[in-house]
C-alpha cells in the first residue's frame, strides 16, 4: 500500500503558545469579510445587483434611527438566546434546549400577565420576567439532572424537550380551552389564538421619537453584564471555569461538579425563557404558537454565541449582527429575493466563521516539513 | 554490535540514536529481536522505550544509526514501509470501528487480492477465523466491535497485524488494559506466535509478566541500553538478579539527605494506612489490601515499577479516587473516602504524578491555580466575589521563593514542566500539611528544578510533615526517603531502610518477591 497521504506543502500546526489577540480578533473578522465574498457570487449567480442588494440591506438595518430600532427589535430574543447558550456551551454543556425553553418562558410569562396583568406595569413586568426563569429553569433542570445523576446525553434530552415544548404551546391555544386561549367570541373558534394581556402589562419601549430600544434589550444587556461578572469575577464562575477547562482538576479540588452542571443548566434555562418574556411583553402581547415557533430564535441563539465565541460581552455584538441582518433580509425580501436567502447568507457566515477557528488555534505552514516533534 | 551476524536476527538496530531538541532519547542503542522470540523491552517512563518503538515502526528517522531486517539495511520512512516488512505495532488504544464487524475491521484499508472495491465478506471471514484459530485467539468473525470484550478487541488488533502479513509484532503495555485472566490467555497466544516463528517485541512495566512470557529482556535506562538479559529456565534467581540490578542499577551518586537527628521517644502519629483497597478506572483491583504508617516528619518512599498500582494509592490516600475498602487516617482521626474535601480538611496535600492532568488547570492563570484549595477560606473573598488582588498578592507572596518565570498572570498552560511543578509545589506546601503525597516528584524535571524540589521534599519532613514520596527512581527514593517500601502487583512486597539498604534486594521486592517475614 502507498501512503494515503501526499506530501501537501501546506501543514497546520498546533499553536502551542496563547494565540496572539490580534490573531482572535481577527479571525473573526476576517472570515465575515470572507463570508460577504461568497454572497456576492450567490447573489450574481442569482440574478442580483449585489450593490444594490447591499445597499438595501443596510438602508434596512442601519442607516437610519428607525432601522437601527427595527434591527434591535430583532436582536432582543437572539441576545437571550445566545447569552443563554453562551453560558451553557462556555462551561462545556451543550445546552439545545434554548428553544424550548423560550417557549416555556413564553407560557409563564403570559399566563402571569393575563392573571396581574391589570395591577400596572410595576407588578406586572418583574412578574413576568421571574416567572418566565423559573418556569425556563425547571424546564432546563430536566435534561441537567437526566445528565448529572444518570448520565443522559443532555444535547438530545435538551433537544427532545423543545419538540414537547413546542407541542405544549400547539395544544394551550389549538388543542384545549386553556386559560392562554381567547374563547370569548365565535371568531375565536374560527381562528384559535391566545388572549391578549392588559395593556397595563406591555412592556415599555425606551427611546423617543422614531428611535426606541425594546426593554427586553436592556435586559438582555444587563445579563449579559452580569453573566460576564459571574463568570470572571465570582468564586462560583471560578470553579465553573475549572471545570470546563480540565474536569479532573475539578474534582482533585473537590468540587461538586455535578451540582454546577445544573446550576448552569438552570441559569442557561431561565436566560432563553426571558427572551420568551420578551416576545409576550415587548412586541406580540398574546401568547402566539406559530409566532414563538417559526423564527427559531432558540437555535439562532447557538449561532449568535458560536460567533460570540461564548463570550457574554462579544455576544451582544454578534447578536446586533445577526439581528441586523434578520431584519435586513425581512425588508429586502421580495418575489425576487426571497427570504431564505438571508438564510443561506446567515448560514454561510456561521460557515465561515465557525470554520476559521482553525486559524486561531492552528498555525499555517507552507513549506515542507520540519522535525520538530518532541518526544 | 554482535560480534558475528546470527541469521535468527528479524529486527535489530545498531547504534542507533535519537536527539529531539535538548534531549536525547536514544543514545547508542543497540538492539536485537530473533525470529521466534518473545523480547522483552523494560523501562521507566521516558526511558526511550516509545522513541526506540517508534524508529523501529518509521514513525520516527534515528538521528544515526542503521536498523536491519533480516540483516539487510532498511530506511523506515513511515508505518507503511514498516508494514511493508512485516513490521506491525499494536498500541495501548485501538484502532478499531465499534460498529463494524471483527472481518471489516480486519480488512479496512487493505485487501485480500488486491481489489480495491469489492469487499469479500465471505472470504474475509474465513481468513479471520483460518489465523484465529492458527494462532489459537479464539474470536467471531462476523460479530460487531462493540459488543466485545476488551481482551476480544486486542485479538483482532493482533490478528488484523497478521493478516497483513507481520512477522515482528510489538505490543505496547498490552496487559494493562486486561483483567488478569485475560492477560494469561494473551500470553498463551503470545507464545504460540513466537513457536510459528514470528517475533514479538513486548513492552510492560509489570516485572512478573516479562518473566513469565519471555525468552530475553532487555532493558532501557534513560535512553541508554543497560544490558540484555537471556531468561532460561534454569539459573532463573541468578537473572533475576542481573535483571534487578540492570533496573536500578546506581551510576550517580546524588547527595542523600541530611537527616536530623530525631529525638527518641515515639514519634507522633502522621499517616495511618489500614488494609486499604482500590480499583482503577477498569475497575481491576489496583491496590490489595496495603498497611502503612508514615510518622510525623519522616518521608516514606514507594519504589516500584510503575503502573503496580501507585497511581491509585495515592490517589485513594488523597481522596481523590474512593477507596473500595479499608482506613486511612491522618493524626489518628479516620479521614472519609473519595472526599477531596475531607482529605484537604484533615492535612493532606497531594502532588499528582499527572500534573497538568488533575492538578493543574492549564487554560486558567497561576494565581487562580493557586487558590485552587484555598478560594473556600474567604480570605480571597468579598461576598461572591473574587476578590483580584488578594489572589495575586497571594500568589506573589508564595512563589517569592521559586524564581519562577512567568508572572501570576501567566496561564500554567505555557510553563514549562518545573515552573509548573513549582506551582503546584507551592500550593500543596501553603497550607502546611500534616501529610504531603508526592508522586514522581521530579519527572520530567531539569537537575535545577530537581534539586529546588528535592529540598522541599526535605524541609517538609524537617517541618513534621509526614511525606509519602512515589517514585520510579529508585536513586531519588533512596536519596531521600528514611524508609523505603517496594510496591508490586498492588500490593507492599517489603520495607526496608534506606539507610544502607541492600538495591539487588530492592530490584527483587519491585520483581513481586515478598519479603521473608
Amino acid at each position: 500500500m502507498s501512503a494515503i497521504l501526499p506530501a501537501f506543502p501546506i501543514r497546520l500546526e498546533k499553536r502551542t503558545d496563547r494565540t496572539p489577540r490580534w490573531v482572535q480578533a481577527a479571525t473573526p473578522v476576517g472570515a465575515f469579510l470572507f463570508a460577504f465574498v461568497i454572497v456576492t457570487v450567490i447573489l450574481l449567480a442569482g440574478g442580483h445587483n449585489p450593490l444594490q442588494s447591499y445597499n438595501a440591506m443596510l438602508q434596512a438595518s442601519v442607516t437610519s434611527t428607525s432601522a437601527i430600532s427595527q434591527t434591535l427589535v430583532s436582536a432582543t430574543p437572539l441576545l437571550l438566546t445566545g447569552l443563554a447558550a453562551a453560558v451553557a456551551f462556555r462551561m462545556g454543556i451543550w445546552n439545545i434546549g434554548g428553544e424550548g425553553q423560550l417557549y416555556v418562558g413564553a407560557i409563564c410569562a403570559s399566563g402571569v400577565a393575563l392573571a396581574i396583568g391589570a395591577h400596572g406595569i410595576g407588578l406586572a413586568l418583574p412578574a413576568m420576567i421571574l416567572a418566565a426563569m423559573v418556569g425556563g429553569a425547571l424546564w432546563a433542570a430536566i435534561p441537567g439532572l437526566l445528565r448529572a445523576y444518570l448520565n443522559a446525553n443532555e444535547i438530545l434530552t435538551s433537544l427532545m424537550l423543545n419538540y414537547t415544548a413546542g407541542l405544549l404551546l400547539d395544544w394551550l391555544i389549538n388543542d384545549s380551552n386553556s386559560y392562554w386561549r381567547d374563547t370569548s367570541g365565535a371568531s375565536a373558534y374560527l381562528v384559535a389564538h391566545g388572549k391578549t394581556i392588559p395593556g397595563s402589562a406591555d412592556w415599555p419601549a425606551i427611546g423617543g421619537g422614531n428611535f426606541s430600544v425594546p426593554f427586553g434589550f436592556l435586559v438582555g444587556l444587563v445579563v449579559a453584564a452580569l453573566l460576564f461578572v459571574l463568570v470572571r469575577h465570582t468564586w462560583l464562575g471560578y470553579q465553573l471555569r475549572v471545570t470546563a477547562d480540565n474536569p479532573g482538576v475539578g474534582r482533585y479540588a473537590g468540587m461538586a461538579s455535578k451540582r454546577n452542571f445544573v446550576i448552569v443548566m438552570l441559569l442557561s434555562g431561565a436566560i432563553a425563557a426571558i427572551a420568551g418574556a420578551s416576545q409576550v411583553g415587548d412586541f406580540t402581547h398574546i401568547l402566539d404558537p406559530t409566532g414563538l415557533q417559526s423564527p427559531q430564535y432558540g437555535y439562532t441563539g447557538i449561532v449568535v454565541a458560536a460567533l460570540g465565541r461564548y463570550n457574554p460581552l462579544a455576544v451582544v455584538i454578534s447578536a446586533l449582527l445577526l439581528g441586523a441582518i434578520t431584519n435586513a433580509g425581512i425588508n429586502v425580501q421580495s418575489a425576487t429575493f426571497p427570504q431564505s436567502l438571508t438564510g443561506v447568507i446567515e448560514g454561510i457566515i456561521l460557515f465561515c466563521v465557525l470554520g476559521s477557528e482553525i486559524f486561531s488555534r492552528y498555525r499555517v505552514r507552507v513549506g515542507a516539513e520540519k522535525a520538530t516533534v518532541t518526544a | 554490535m554482535p560480534s558475528e551476524p546470527d541469521s535468527r536476527v528479524a529486527l535489530a538496530a545498531y547504534a542507533v540514536t535519537k536527539r529531539f531538541p535538548g534531549v536525547v532519547a536514544n543514545d547508542n542503542v543497540d538492539f536485537e529481536v530473533l525470529s521466534g522470540e518473545v523480547h522483552a523491552l523494560l523501562g521507566e517512563n521516558g526511558s526511550g522505550k516509545t522513541t526506540l518503538c517508534k524508529m523501529l515502526t518509521g514513525m520516527y528517522q534515528p538521528t544515526a544509526g542503521r536498523i536491519e531486517v533480516d540483516g539487510k539495511p532498511v530506511v523506515l520512512h513511515s508505518p507503511a514501509d514498516a508494514h511493508h516488512n512485516g513490521i506491525f505495532m499494536v498500541h495501548q488504544h485501538f484502532s478499531l470501528v465499534e460498529r463494524l464487524t471483527v472481518a471489516e475491521n480486519v480488512m479496512l484499508g487493505w485487501s485480500l487480492d488486491g481489489s480495491r472495491i469489492r469487499f469479500k465478506r465471505r472470504k474475509a471471514e474465513q481468513e479471520v477465523a483460518r489465523l484465529a484459530e492458527q494462532y489459537e485467539m479464539p474470536v467471531d468473525a462476523g460479530k460487531m466491535i462493540g459488543d466485545l470484550s476488551i481482551g476480544e478487541r486486542q485479538r483482532v488488533e493482533i490478528l488484523k497485524a497478521l493478516c497483513r502479513g507481520a512477522r515482528v509484532l510489538i505490543l505496547d503495555e498490552p496487559t494493562t488494559v486486561l483483567t488478569p485472566q485475560e492477560a494469561d490467555r494473551l500470553f498463551a497466544s503470545v507464545r504460540g506466535l513466537a513457536k510459528a516463528g514470528n517475533s514479538v517485541i513486548f513492552i510492560s512495566h509489570k516485572l512478573h509478566e516479562v518473566l513469565a512470557v519471555s525468552d530475553r529482556v532487555s532493558v532501557l535506562r534513560r535512553g541508554v541500553m543497560t544490558g540484555t538479559v537471556e531468561l532460561g529456565d534454569h539459573a532463573a534467581a541468578v537473572d533475576r538478579k542481573e535483571l534487578a540490578r540492570m533496573m536500578v542499577g546506581r551510576e550517580i551518586e546524588l547527595g542523600r539527605r541530611q537527616r536530623a537527628a530525631r529525638a527518641q521517644e515515639a514519634p507522633a502519629a502522621g499517616l495511618e494506612i489500614k488494609e486499604l483497597v482500590v480499583h482503577n478506572d477498569l475497575g481491576i483491583l489496583a491496590v490489595d489490601r496495603i498497611n502503612l504508617n508514615v510518622a510525623a516528619g519522616e518521608v516514606l518512599g514507594v519504589a516500584g515499577v510503575a503502573g503496580n498500582g501507585q497511581r491509585e494509592f495515592a490517589e485513594a490516600i488523597a481522596g481523590v479516587r474512593p477507596r473500595s475498602g479499608g482506613e486511612v487516617c491522618v493524626g489518628g482521626t479516620p479521614v472519609r473516602s473519595g472526599r477531596p474535601l475531607a482529605a484537604l480538611a484533615a492535612g493532606m496535600a497531594f502532588v499528582p504524578e499527572d500534573r497538568m492532568g488533575i492538578g493543574l488547570a492549564s487554560g486558567i492563570d497561576v494565581a487562580e491555580n493557586l487558590v485552587l484549595k484555598s478560594f473556600r477560606t474567604g480570605a480571597f473573598s468579598r461576598g461572591p466575589l473574587i476578590r483580584r488582588g488578594r489572589v495575586v498578592e497571594n500568589a506573589n507572596a508564595l512563589l517569592s521563593g521559586y524564581e519562577l518565570r512567568g508572572g501570576p498572570a501567566s496561564l500554567v498552560g505555557q510553563l514549562s514542566g518545573g515552573n509548573a511543578q513549582k506551582v503546584l509545589l507551592a500550593r500543596e506546601m501553603a497550607s502546611q500539611p500534616k501529610v504531603l503525597v508526592i508522586a514522581a516528584p521530579t519527572r520530567g524535571l531539569d537537575v535545577g528544578v530537581t534539586e529546588t524540589v528535592r529540598k522541599l521534599i526535605a524541609e517538609a519532613a524537617d517541618r513534621g510533615t509526614a511525606v509519602v514520596m512515589i517514585s520510579e527512581d529508585l536513586d531519588e527514593v533512596l536519596d531521600l526517603a528514611d524508609r523505603v517500601a517496594v510496591m508490586s502487583g498492588g500490593r507492599i512486597t517489603g520495607i526496608v531502610d534506606a539507610e544502607g539498604a541492600d538495591v539487588e534486594e530492592i530490584g527483587l521486592l519491585m520483581m513481586g518477591q515478598e519479603q521473608a517475614a
